[in-house]
């Protein structure tokens, strides 16, 4: 089972939480800090495994990371009981795999996702983790099938006219003009990093 | 109306949206704790406002801001409504914030119950998968128990995107109800075919995670994960499965056997290393569990070792990590062909990463040997020094230790090395193990005599070093070394060479730096030092040394009495006052030094550290009960006089303690002696009143003792251990080459070796050949005397998986329905003429419908819960809008009994796991699987008589029970609502009937085959119902001779009619080998499937067993004719069937009928019911007085009714079948069974 799946960017800003176990607010910052402590001080080519760490269920979970350009997507799983340690490692080599759709699910659904993406969509993310992820157990795995249940749910909600409608987007666009810059250049050029060896699925 | 909702979108304009809020945020990022909270203000007032539209912006954006740690949980009722709401985009942004932050003790959680369930029967599929999503995320019991029947429909839902929400969601309902697992199991085990791939992994996943806790009930299940995983292309699905195939194969060896060579096959053959992977780890598993005692799969462990060596040696980290955590779970068996690659694994020491560098450590863990464990060891230190960090270096620490200490220090063949190592580590700095390291100093000083002396060598020095002192401050942990160094040296005082240099580093001042319990225990073993100085110094004219001490110890304790810490306080000033009366005699000359040692005498024996809890609880003893009354409530104000008056007594008892006479203090040291004894740590503490003890004699005539130390080398100053490497080194060589000389002098060493040492018989005989260096004598622990051997360990009672451990296979009862809301309308009665929908019936277990047909009173049961079902939905049409009537849960609606055949394609050998099981292993296991008979009958051999097996009586009894209590209950019911049973059937008054009736004799469906001296066969033979034209002929071989029977064949002379199935490319006459062996007495069963064209006639086959006796001296070749009688009963199957569908076939023309009578029946009317249903496979339709009708179904789809009355003991049978020469034959067949009795 996963029990929470964490994005934070390199500066341990949370850019989406996903509790599938409940916390109080503070108990999940707090976890978001230690779990970024931990994971930031790892250089980029050492393995995506990392034990320890003893807020979501002490010693008995793992954190199993991806590092993309400035975001760490993390998932905390949990290690099954000892006697039945077999079938951990089976939990994470399959989790291992499965975070790589996620986010190249995310690319095609973003093209080309970037943190601004992921900073601005949170709630579009969250729908799209919802197709692949559902109450911390595996839903889906095949690409196609999930881009195409979000972008038919996102057909539906532009049909209903979509959350805010015209006038509140051109309100918005003028709000806009006056912003310091919005870094656009942050595009993750190497997002698409493909797994070694892991590769069929 | 219209101005509102003008004014509504014109708010709307400045309403910030959620891209707004984060641009916001971004833009104040020094005063972002400000901006938020005037956003939050915002938010509360659009919050306010009636336009949904605003209120899910401002849910939305509560999401946000959720993440960023504000409590949003006071908005919880707004996230309510815009969950209700009925468009889309808002009803998905409700969800998406409850399911952010709801929990459990969310109260609003209760009102959306409804709105959820409106949801889930949504016509679109979006706003059910919207809210099968959230409600993964904050299911609660309650919401558990209202939904899991809604859920358990949708897992029929047409749409897979629903299918497999529905399926995955269960998974949690489950943990939150577990009383819905076994009602819904079965449906869920249909998902396992599915057509749709994420359907089908979605069920793969729950039944995986559920087995995962449980393992054992999910055994069954294993020839359809075998099929599946022989037949999915789909990795994901394959590595679930063979995953779960792992958790199984402990408990089933057999089902290892079986995975083998498609793992292995599968291992040679994928590309995707994440299947590899799980494929290697699921054959170690299954190595693991055939390690004992089985053929070699040494080829299977070569190759697992040989893919995992690939991954450790990849580039990629992550294989690295992942090759070395599978070779950790070969190396607990198989550790030989890990430790070929130790190379390997030291070269893994050096990785940069720590995560590979830790699962290395745990590899060298089993990889040490008496032969390299100095080596690894060194290696080790190497590391401890260079180590960055501390917890690595600690992990490092404490792997030392762990690979030393490892099962009784097995693999330590000097203990001075190990003395010298852990001395080493006393040297780093801020490690937090100083209690490990100083918890191994004790153990192996308590335990391994021989090196007590070493041990107070190197331990003094400890002492004596004031750097450990030093650096007490900052590093607390590591002065626990100290603790056990001063421990050491008091107890075993009499190996120091030099007590009083000892004694005088022990009462350094700087010692009142070191923490309270350190203290203490450096003065109690101060008195045990200086007790030794004394006894030391008896008999020598010079007693200066003696005044010398006596006058250090009064010097500097009086430091200590005035420590902050009571228990340093306490000692110190009883030892103080000790001594100063030790000196008052050693003034005039008294001989005290035995009677002071006397004080510290008594051998230490360590204890198991479960010892304790292994002491029995003598009987009549209750741990729980009260020694006294316990204390009223009004008592507690009269408690503090009390507790004043105690201490006042207490100060008053304290100097009568010196007065205590002689005999009581004997008594007492000797309790004290023999607590000790029990205890090795015990800190022996000397009671004020050992001040009084007077009996001293001559200081004279002290002899001096000769310090006995083993060790043949004496090291001076801290110990290297590096040393002994080479020393050892040079002892073994020098050792070979006496060995090679002097054979017979090596019989002797080791005989009396053996005498020693009770643990050197362990380990692979090539070390053996290593002998320790010392004669060790590592004393066993002790326990109590007849102590408990249990070893379980408790498990924990809150483990939310553990309501989850329940047997699938058991009938279900009444009582396990799950409740369902009366107002819906899903009790549309199914018959057997609406086969298509069975699929969506919600919920009927096929295990149970197929168990209830077994016996007589399972059919009871099954009519009684019908009525159950009916008198709710009397009370429900009566109760307004159908609210549930209180109390009791409203049974669902019973869609009655499905087929009860298993809806899967598999043929009927694959459905049953023993069989499965039991057709590759020919030899060897026909005991076991005698002993798991009972498996295969419930599958498909249905009627078999309580008598017959044991595990039947059981489940018939445990109905029994159940039934009686029913009973009174129902009989209640009745009372209240027979008015209202007329309006339906008559069905009541059959359950009326059958209570009061007496209960009904045992009944078996196998029928004597055939019986020779030396084996007996009889068959049951059953309707395949998946197979319209297959019978499955279920034979019970008994072997009744004393010899042992093999090589069965069963062969059949097949008819043009009947065709005896024979595996392909075999000859039309070729005979059947029976899949097992029967040791004498032995019975086990087997199945023939036969393929009939026209079932409307009985058939007789001839047939014949051959098989080969085998007595101890000769075999014979035997063989026994039989004639299996296919009776057309054995074509019906039993199928429900409701009235009103019955009215209609009875109704419709196609029927043709017949009738026929028997007289002089003297059977009570339940009872020749229960003949016919039980022999003939009918069930009961309805039941009024002494007339029923039944109905029955034959493989081909033949209805057949009867219509039975009773009446002055002439039974007459009234008759319909769409086909006349069937029902013709099976009312013949009723009519015999009728004449036999």
């Amino acid at each position: 089972m996963i029990k929470a799946i964490l994005i934070f960017n390199n500066h341990g800003k949370p850019r989406l939480i996903r509790f599938y176990q409940y916390f109080a607010e503070d108990m999940q910052q707090q976890i978001i800090r230690e779990t970024f402590h931990l994971v930031s001080k790892r250089d980029d080519n050492v393995c995506n495994f990392l034990e320890g760490g003893s807020l979501i269920g002490g010693s008995d979970y793992k954190l199993i990371y991806r590092h993309y350009a400035t975001l760490y997507f993390v998932f905390c799983v949990d290690s099954s009981e000892s006697e039945l340690g077999i079938l951990d490692l089976i939990q994470v080599s399959t989790i291992y795999i499965f975070m790589t759709v996620f986010v190249e699910t995310l690319d095609k659904c973003f093209e080309n996702v970037c943190e601004l993406d992921l900073i601005f969509h949170m709630d579009k993310v969250h729908y799209i983790l919802q197709e692949v992820v559902m109450g911390g157990m595996v839903l889906e795995t095949n690409m196609n099938e999930i881009v195409a249940q979000v972008e038919l749910q996102n057909r539906m909600e532009k049909s209903e006219g979509g959350l805010s409608a015209a006038p509140a987007r051109a309100v918005s666009a003028v709000k806009n003009m006056n912003l310091p810059e919005i870094p656009r250049n942050i595009n993750i050029g190497d997002i698409n990093i493909k797994v070694p060896n892991l590769s069929p699925f | 109306m219209a101005l509102k909702m003008v004014k509504g979108s014109i708010d709307r304009i400045f309403d910030k949206n959620l891209q707004d809020l984060v641009r916001g945020v971004r833009s104040h990022r020094e005063d972002e704790a400000k901006y938020i909270s005037s956003c939050i203000d915002e938010i509360k007032q659009e919050l306010k406002q009636d336009n949904i539209a605003v209120k899910a912006n401002a849910v939305c954006k509560l999401t946000y801001l959720q993440m960023l740690g504000y409590d949003i949980s006071w908005a919880a009722f707004n996230i309510v409504e815009v969950m209700s709401s009925s468009k889309f985009t808002y009803k998905r942004i409700g969800y998406l914030a409850a399911s952010q932050c709801f929990h459990d003790g969310t109260d609003v959680i209760m009102l959306t119950t409804n709105q959820i369930r409106k949801d889930l029967s949504s016509p679109n599929q979006y706003d059910t998968g919207v809210a099968l999503t959230g409600l993964s995320c904050f299911v609660t019991p309650d919401l558990a128990r209202d939904l899991a029947n809604d859920i358990m429909t949708l897992m029929s839902h047409t749409k897979p995107y629903i299918r497999k929400k529905a399926v995955l969601i269960m998974y949690k309902v489950f943990l939150k109800y577990p009383e819905s697992l076994r009602p819904a199991f079965p449906r869920l085990k249909e998902k396992l075919d599915d057509p749709d791939p994420g359907v089908q992994s979605a069920a793969v996943n729950v039944i995986c995670e559920l087995a995962r806790r449980n393992p054992r009930n999910y055994l069954s299940l294993a020839p359809l994960f075998f099929k599946l995983m022989t037949s999915s292309t789909n990795n994901w699905v394959l590595i679930k499965i063979i995953k779960l195939f792992g958790a199984l194969t402990p408990l089933e060896p057999r089902l290892g056997k079986k995975l083998i060579e498609p793992l292995t096959n599968l291992i040679h053959s994928t590309s995707a290393m994440s299947l590899l992977y799980e494929c290697v780890n699921t054959v170690i598993a299954v190595l693991i569990s055939l390690s004992s005692g089985m053929p070699n799969h040494s080829a299977s462990i070569q190759l697992c070792v040989q893919k995992l060596r690939i991954l450790i040696e990849d580039s990629d980290q992550n294989l690295k990590y992942l090759g070395l955590l599978a070779m950790s779970k070969i190396l607990k068996t198989h550790p030989k062909s890990v430790q070929s690659h130790k190379d390997l694994v030291l070269q893994c020491l050096d990785d940069k990463d720590e995560s590979i560098r830790l699962r290395a450590l745990d590899l060298l863990y089993g990889m040490v040997s008496k032969k390299n464990l100095m080596e690894i060891v060194k290696k080790l230190m190497v590391h401890v020094d260079k180590a960055e960090g501390t917890t690595y270096r600690d992990e490092l620490l404490t792997k030392i230790i762990d690979i030393c200490s490892q099962s009784n220090y097995q693999y330590i063949t000097n203990f001075e090395w190990y003395i010298s190592i852990l001395v080493e580590l006393t040297r780093l700095e801020g490690t937090r193990h100083g209690h490990l390291i100083a918890s191994q100093m004790l153990d192996v000083a308590v335990r391994v005599k021989a090196i007590r002396g070493f041990a107070v060598v190197q331990m003094a020095t400890l002492l004596d070093n004031t750097t450990l002192l030093a650096g007490s401050g900052q590093h607390k942990s590591i002065c626990e070394v100290l603790y056990a160094a001063a421990w050491i040296c008091g107890e075993f005082s009499e190996h120091l060479e030099d007590p009083v240099h000892t004694l005088e580093a022990m009462l350094r001042p700087k010692v009142a730096t070191l923490p309270g319990h350190i203290q203490a225990i450096y003065i109690q073993n101060a008195a045990k030092l200086f007790a030794a100085v004394l006894n030391g110094q008896q008999g020598t004219p010079d007693c200066q040394t003696m005044q010398e001490s006596s006058q250090l110890l009064i010097d500097r304790l009086p430091l200590f009495v005035q420590s902050a810490d009571l228990e340093v306080q306490e000692r110190a000033s009883c030892i103080l006052q000790l001594v100063k009366f030790i000196q008052k005699l050693q003034h005039k000359e008294v001989e005290v030094g035995e009677e002071v040692t006397a004080l510290f005498a008594g051998e230490l024996n360590p204890v198991a550290p479960k010892a304790q809890k292994k002491v029995p609880v003598p009987d009549g003893l209750d741990l729980d009960a009260w020694i006294n009354e316990p204390p009223s409530e009004s008592e507690s104000e009269d408690e503090k006089p009390v507790a004043v008056f105690a201490e006042e007594e207490l100060r008053h008892a304290r100097p009568h303690h010196t007065e205590v006479d002689e005999k009581e203090l004997a008594r007492r040291r000797e309790a004290r002696k023999q607590e000790q004894a029990n205890n090795p740590f015990y800190i022996k503490a000397s009671p004020t009143s050992q001040k009084g003890y007077q009996d001293s004699t001559g200081v004279e005539h002290i002899p001096v003792v000769q310090i006995d130390l083993s060790v043949p080398l004496k090291v001076p100053g801290m110990s290297t251990s590096d040393k002994y490497l080479k020393l050892e080194e040079e002892r073994r060589q020098r050792e070979r080459k006496e060995r090679g000389k002097k054979e017979k002098k090596k019989k002797k060493k080791r005989e009396k070796r053996s005498g020693m040492g009770r643990r050197h018989d362990s380990g692979p005989e090539s070390e053996e050949d290593i002998a320790p260096a010392h004669m060790v004598d590592i004393v066993t622990e002790e326990m109590p005397e007849n102590a408990l051997s249990s070893d379980d360990d408790e498990k924990d009672p809150n483990d939310p998986y553990r309501a989850l451990d329940v047997d699938l296979d058991k009938p279900l009862a009444d009582s396990e329905k799950l409740p369902v809301r009366a107002h819906r309308p899903t009790n549309i009665l199914k018959s057997p003429a609406d086969d298509g929908e069975v699929q969506e019936v919600p919920k009927e277990p096929k295990k149970k419908s197929k168990k209830e047909k077994r016996d007589k009173e399972e059919e009871r049961k099954k009519s009684k819960e019908e009525k159950q079902r009916r008198k709710h939905h009397h009370e429900a049409r009566k109760g307004p809008e159908g609210g549930p009537p209180t109390g009791e849960p409203i049974q669902s609606s019973y869609n009655a009994e499905l087929e009860p055949a298993l809806p899967t394609a598999a043929p009927v050998e694959a459905s049953d796991p023993d069989f499965w099981l039991s057709s590759t292993l020919l030899s060897s296991k026909s005991q076991e699987t005698t002993e798991a008979t009972p498996g295969p009958i419930p599958e498909k051999a249905a009627d078999v008589g309580p008598g017959s097996e044991p595990e039947n009586t059981k489940s018939s009894k445990h109905k029994k029970k159940k039934q009686k209590k029913d009973k009174e209950k129902e009989e209640k019911k009745r009372k209240k609502q027979h008015g209202h049973s007329g309006d339906r059937e008559g069905e009541e008054s059959v359950q009326n009937g059958t209570l009061e009736e007496e209960p009904l004799p045992p009944m078996s469906n196998y029928s004597l085959l055939a019986e020779n001296s030396y084996v007996k066969m009889v068959c049951d033979i059953q309707g395949n119902l998946q197979n319209g034209s297959q019978v499955v002929v279920s034979i019970i071989f008994e072997n009744k001779s004393t010899s042992f029977l093999k090589s069965m064949e069963f062969n059949v002379l097949d008819s043009l009619n009947s065709k005896l199935q024979r595996p392909e490319g075999s000859g039309p006459h070729d005979g059947l080998t029976v899949p097992f062996q029967l040791p004498p007495g032995v019975s086990n069963e087997a199945r023939f499937i036969f393929s009939v064209q026209s079932i409307v006639m009985p058939q007789r086959l001839k047939g014949t067993l051959t098989f080969i006796v085998k007595a101890d001296d000769s075999s014979t070749h035997e063989k026994l004719d039989f004639k299996l009688h296919f009776t057309c009963s054995s074509y019906l199957i039993t199928t429900p069937c409701y009235s009103d569908t019955f009215a209609k076939l009875l109704e419709s023309a196609d029927l043709k009928g017949t009738s026929v009578r028997l007289q002089e029946v003297s059977l009570p009317f339940h009872h020749l019911l229960a003949k016919i249903c039980f022999h003939h496979h009918f069930s009961v339709v309805e039941r009024i007085d002494s007339c029923a009708s039944l109905y029955s179904r034959s493989i081909q789809g033949h209805h057949v009714c009867l219509l039975v009355k009773y009446a002055h003991q002439t039974v007459t049978i009234d008759a319909k079948c769409d086909e006349s020469s069937l029902l013709g034959n099976v009312l013949e067949e009723i009519k015999k069974t009728f004449s036999q009795s």
